[in-house]
């Protein structure tokens, strides 16, 4: 197994051809969706600022990133000669790999109407429309946005620039503090599907009341959206490019191709964490099916593969629009704000409620039954307790530390 | 080859082209862009007047104790998912143990909260 058999002899034609088809799909689709995302989120910025956004290249403007992309290609490349060559270079490849890998687990598509399980025939061979379906997909997520850091981070870092240096220490610390509540969050939609493949996660969301969201009592999606939020530097949370105190942040020093590539990673990190937003808490390419008590709801759209494919993007749109409206909306947050969120809020709620949740599910496996009520009712006095331990605490803590005369 | 490592080797084929493609971008880029660099254009830019001091200044050091707290909680996830995908194996007794834990950790975390690790001024 540890020898280097990267082509063995036991794939057919038929399967590489089915991952080649799959790859070069994916690759245009990522490009093209990215391309259409930074469209998007100008035109609908606009809309909600009273502008017109861009409209000259293509109809409606559309054309207007390729446009952005080609100027990039002519401009003149720029290393400061203060910086780490050899980081200052590699980081951008940092930042884009990742970025793209993502895609590689979301599950795009495929027949779910009627219970299908949503694979389908090619070339002879069943397969499912997502690229790989690794044991441990949703880690491999985790995983990739962890190293999603090491681009950004290095990015600043190797400019031998104050700005980007700024931008990058806060970058790391708001991104690794906000992981820890992505993962805890996603922990409670391990609990209830059970497994770590994305596949897997798709199959037991098989209609509304037993997509994630619903199934895990919301809590962990508003912890997952907040976190994904921040992970993604995205407003509220984008101290790390805060333009009015950091100019651009870690990017400051780019310039040409390079940048273009932070900038491609940054709109793809948008769609991808969107699509697994949709594939852990909605169902991804699962149709809109109800199935509560007598009102049975199952809509097929008769488009056969593809059905499952179109459930997914408009699922995507909305969380496409959501990160949009959230820009356009909210004012960006103090730092300390920022950490206080994360620290003292999200991770230990979500640590609760991944505790009480865990609870419950065990609960229903015992007989007698558990008491759901009294389940919930110990979980909200311990909550409780904890919390006003924690004041009185930090009560004393910091009378202690003022008697003693400390700096914080 | 097991179907565990293929789906392995295709997201590292993936990320080969993904690499190629940065790499193709950033090709292209060089035989075409201007290459006309002067000793103003390479300074590090800080608003528009000559950088004062050394690029690297030191920042705060309160970024490494996030750094070290997400340590923690980084750790605590080996434990948490593995287990959640086992949830019914271990019924009440792996309930009450992860009970146990979450509640070492969260006290780590009261600690730290309690030193003033976590405040920002």
């Amino acid at each position: 197994m540890l020898s280097l058999d990267l082509l063995p002899h036991s794939l057919t034609l038929a399967t590489v051809l089915i991952i080649l088809l799959k790859v070069v799909v994916i690759f245009v689709l990522g490009l093209v969706g990215t391309m259409l995302m930074v469209w998007f989120e100008r035109k609908v910025i606009s809309g909600m600022q009273n502008r017109i956004g861009p409209n000259k290249a293509g109809p409606w403007g559309l054309l207007q990133t390729l446009a952005d992309g080609v100027k990039l290609f002519f401009k003149e490349d720029l290393i400061p000669d203060k910086s780490d060559r050899f980081v200052f270079k590699m980081a951008p490849f940092l930042a884009f790999v990742p970025a793209f890998l993502v895609w590689s687990v979301i599950p795009l598509g495929g027949d779910f109407s009627g219970g299908r399980d949503g694979s389908f025939s090619m070339f002879g061979h069943r397969t499912w429309m997502q690229l790989a379906d690794p044991p441990i997909g949703i880690l491999l997520v985790l995983a990739l946005s962890s190293i999603a850091v090491y681009g950004v981070m290095l990015a600043g870092w190797s400019s031998g620039s104050k700005y980007p240096l700024l931008g990058s220490v806060r970058a790391s610390a708001q991104m690794i503090s906000y992981e820890a509540a992505l993962g805890l969050s996603l922990a409670a939609v391990i609990l209830v599907s059970g497994t770590l493949s994305t596949h897997g996660i798709v199959l037991g969301q098989s209609s509304v009341s037993r997509w994630s969201v619903i199934a895990t009592g919301l809590l962990p999606f508003i912890v997952f959206m907040i976190a994904a939020t921040a992970e993604l530097n995205r407003p509220p949370f984008d101290l790390v490019e805060a333009e009015s105190e950091l100019v651009s942040g870690f990017n400051t020093e780019y310039s040409s191709i390079r940048f273009a590539l932070f900038y491609l990673a940054e709109f793809m990190n948008t769609i991808t964490m969107s699509g697994i937003i949709v594939t852990l808490f909605f169902g991804g390419p699962q149709p809109v099916r109800f199935d509560i008590g007598s009102l049975h709801v199952d809509p097929n759209l008769h488009l056969g593969v593809l059905s499952g494919t179109v459930w997914f993007l408009l699922k995507l749109l909305v969380f496409l629009y959501i990160y949009v409206w959230l820009r356009a909306t909210l004012p960006r947050l103090r730092y300390d704000q920022l950490m206080n969120l994360g620290w003292k809020l999200l991770i230990p709620v979500a640590l609760w409620w991944f505790i009480v949740l865990a609870a419950l599910r065990i609960g229903d496996e015992r007989t007698p039954r558990w008491n759901k009520g009294v389940v919930l009712a110990i979980g909200a006095a311990v909550f409780i307790a904890g919390a006003t331990l924690l004041v009185v605490a930090n009560g004393v803590a910091r009378r202690n530390r003022e008697r003693e005369g400390a700096m914080f | 080859m097991s179907q565990f490592l293929r789906e392995y080797l295709t997201v590292f084929w993936f990320a080969v082209l993904a690499l190629l493609l940065a790499g193709l971008l950033l090709g292209i880029s060089a035989l075409v862009r201007p290459n006309k660099p002067t000793a103003q254009k390479l300074l590090a830019y800080e608003s528009g007047v000559d950088p004062i001091g050394d690029g690297w200044s030191q920042s705060q050091v309160r970024y490494y104790f996030f750094a070290l707290l997400f340590v923690i909680f980084d750790v605590e996830a080996v434990f948490i998912f593995p287990w959640a995908t086992q949830l019914e194996r271990y019924g009440t007794f792996g309930l009450v143990e992860m009970g146990i834990f979450v509640f070492v950790l969260l006290l780590g975390l009261v600690y730290a909260w309690r030193k003033g690790a976590l405040r920002w001024v």
